[in-house]
């Protein structure tokens, strides 16, 4: 029974997915390009080469632990929106750390990085946790707010007290041994891939073989009863925030370390917020995840290359994206073409 | 004391009556929509679609007015697709809201660029002309602060008001607060839920759009990529703040707006603040209010649930 719901939403998926990608076609077409000419282009510049395959799965990397973060949120009924301020604190923690301890040798300060930037993260996401557990105000709105205060915070940060000189808000570069091995050369696709691996197995394995995560989901599903079988929900609610925003964390400390080698102002396309259409698509499973990062990441590298050579605007695969989450999220819509099933939904 | 007779000038209430309409119309939107049962996150992608669409409306037509006219006919297509979605289709409401923001980015940002070649901002538009009402413009103070305004401004101190009459004093608004509350005995007492929510929620669609229409059309007279900036999540914020009423919901948004109006009179002057801890003030103040409201505050008891009547 269960392998068959699986393998019903995955096929929903899918279909969403496809749906999406024919209202998308409609769009091109209506545009007056050729829709055979994008979608030609998409396709190459996701999967065409080892080239474009590698800087897919290099988008892939942020949208892994961005969507892993929201997902974890989600499992215990939390909408953490707060990835964006999350991962930039993160990002400035980790760099911070790659930058003063230049004597530690790679296997020491690469580790000591990430878990100053998930820490960072986890931090930013205790306040909105601890908020909501004693006040109940909805994380929702505090997690935005907290994007904002922390993206300003980490510019002051970054332009009072450790700005390299010139005309960029940025920090100095990071220790050369700090920055993650390639693992295609001259593709930017770095070891992070197997750090956002490790990752998902470790969350996997806490959601599924640990009383940790089973009264995480036992929060999400039914809050009073959880608290009736003597788990203490605020508790709960709190770990799970601090989790979320570890995960969110380390978006940053790994595009730090992998990519960009240093803390920039802005350096994020809003990492925190595909993030919630990654978790939504994989039904905030952390397999699911990862085959939604994928797909992202492949939206994206395909995205890149559909403008350069189809020009066409890359937004449009926001489009897609929007709507591939309201599809997942109303999975009736495609029983309306069924008349049987819409003849039995009367009884909810 | 020079800095408390800047922040507390008549310029800096003028400002806050500026910067409050797209948040007041989007607050007074979402009391209604949670009202009657549905959370509605997608104000954000409203308020911008609703932007999206006056620039539009203008642009082509000339007429502001008609771009006007876009925005509520944008706001009305948009209220009626998330109702689809949330009533008929019962999506959770805080998933398919945030794939109405994140579409309405996309399509707007895709769209400006397909219209006008451009991604950051589309070409000047005519917007609205200011008003000035005749008699009120004369009286001192109160003159400067009400009598020289878009006419979205004046729209929308009438719509606060008609709201919080429509949804405190007329069977309509009685109706709405029942199926927030109680849907079951409401559709055992024969209201049509599904119109009910339907109705709160495409209107509260065309209210956010209204706001947006004020950005590009009003406050600015062009449109720029995501303009609505977070303003729809400070609009729910000040609904809950506001107890959910409409009167409350201006309110909250005004003390946010004047918060803002605050922070940009201070950017102007050269202070030893860092201007980014000037520029958080109004979202650490949302935080604050917010964690200090909802310990007294009750939503809606069926807010975000589903409902089918068996009829």
């Amino acid at each position: 029974m269960l392998f068959n719901k699986k393998i019903k939403e995955l096929l929903y998926s899918l279909v969403a997915i496809i749906s999406a990608l024919i209202i998308g076609a409609l769009l091109i077409k209506l545009s007056g390009h050729s829709v055979l000419e994008a979608y030609y282009y998409l396709f190459y510049g996701a999967f065409g080469s080892s080239y474009n395959l590698s800087q897919t799965l290099f988008k892939t990397i942020p949208l892994i632990f961005a969507g892993l973060a929201v997902a974890v949120g989600f499992q215990s009924g939390l909408f953490n929106i707060g990835g964006e301020g999350q991962l930039y604190w993160g990002a400035f923690a980790t760099a911070l750390v790659a930058i003063s301890f230049t004597n530690l040798p790679a296997l020491i300060l690469i580790p000591l990085a990430l878990v100053a930037g998930a820490a960072a993260g986890a931090l930013w996401a205790l306040i909105p946790g601890v908020l909501k557990a004693k006040t109940g105000a909805h994380e929702v709105i505090t997690t935005i707010m907290f994007n904002y205060i922390g993206i300003l915070m980490t510019t002051f940060l970054l332009k009072n007290y450790f700005k390299e000189a010139g005309p960029v808000d940025q920090t100095p570069k990071i220790a050369e041994q700090a920055k993650l091995p390639e693992i295609v050369a001259n593709t930017r696709l770095t070891w992070a891939l197997f750090i956002a691996i490790f990752v998902i197995i470790i969350v996997y394995y806490l959601l599924n073989y640990t009383s940790f995560g089973y009264d995480l989901q036992l929060v999400g599903e039914n809050t009073n009863a959880a608290e009736y079988s003597g788990v203490n929900a605020d508790k709960v609610i709190i770990n799970a925030m601090l989790l979320s925003g570890g995960i969110a964390g380390l978006t940053g400390s790994t595009m730090v370390l992998g990519v960009l080698h240093r803390f920039i102002t802005n350096f994020s396309p809003g990492y925190g917020f595909t993030g919630i259409a990654v978790a939504v698509l994989g039904r905030n499973k952390p397999l699911g995840v990862l085959a939604a990062a994928f797909l992202f990441g492949a939206l994206e590298s395909g995205g890149m290359s559909m403008q350069l050579f189809a020009k066409i605007p890359a937004d449009l695969m926001t489009i897609v994206q929007g709507l591939v989450i309201l599809f997942v999220a109303a999975p009736s819509i495609f029983k309306i073409f069924n008349k049987k099933s819409l003849a039995l939904r009367g009884d909810n | 004391m020079d800095i408390l007779r800047i922040i507390f000038s008549i310029n800096t209430f003028t400002a806050a009556i500026r910067l409050v309409v797209p948040i007041a119309l989007a607050a007074v939107g979402g009391a209604f929509s949670e009202r009657a049962g549905v959370i509605n996150i997608g104000l954000e992608g409203m308020i911008l679609t609703g932007a999206f669409a006056a620039a539009v409306g203008s642009f082509f037509s000339g007429s502001a007015y008609l771009g006007l006219l876009a925005a509520l006919g944008a706001g009305f297509i948009l209220g009626l697709i998330f109702s689809f979605f949330t009533v008929d289709l019962e999506a959770d409401h805080v998933v398919a809201g945030v794939g109405i923001n994140i579409l309405a980015l996309g399509f707007t940002t895709w769209l400006m660029q397909v219209i006008w070649g451009q991604k950051g901002a589309s070409p000047s538009v005519n917007g609205l002309a200011r008003i000035r009402i005749p008699i009120l413009a004369d009286i001192p103070l109160f003159g400067d602060l009400f009598g020289y305004h878009s006419p979205i401004v004046y729209l929308m101190f009438i719509i606060v008001i008609a709201g919080w009459y429509l949804m405190f004093k007329t069977p309509l608004g009685l109706r709405i607060r029942f199926t927030g509350e109680h849907p079951e005995a409401a559709d055992t007492l024969g209201i049509n839920i599904r119109f009910i929510k339907y109705f709160s929620v495409t209107l509260s669609g065309v209210l956010a759009a209204l706001g947006g229409a004020y950005l590009s059309l009003g406050h600015l007279n062009w449109f720029s990529s995501n303009m609505s900036a977070g303003r729809g999540y400070m609009a729910l914020a000040a609904n809950i703040f506001g107890q959910w009423n409409p009167l409350g919901g201006f309110a909250a948004s005004m003390l946010f707006a004047f918060t803002d109006a605050v922070q940009m009179r201070l950017q102007g002057m050269n202070l030893n603040i860092a201007s980014e801890f000037i520029q958080m003030l109004p979202y650490v103040l949302t935080v604050i209010v917010l964690a200090g409201a909802v310990i007294r505050s009750r939503p809606p008891a069926a807010l975000g649930n589903h409902y089918k009547s068996n009829k």
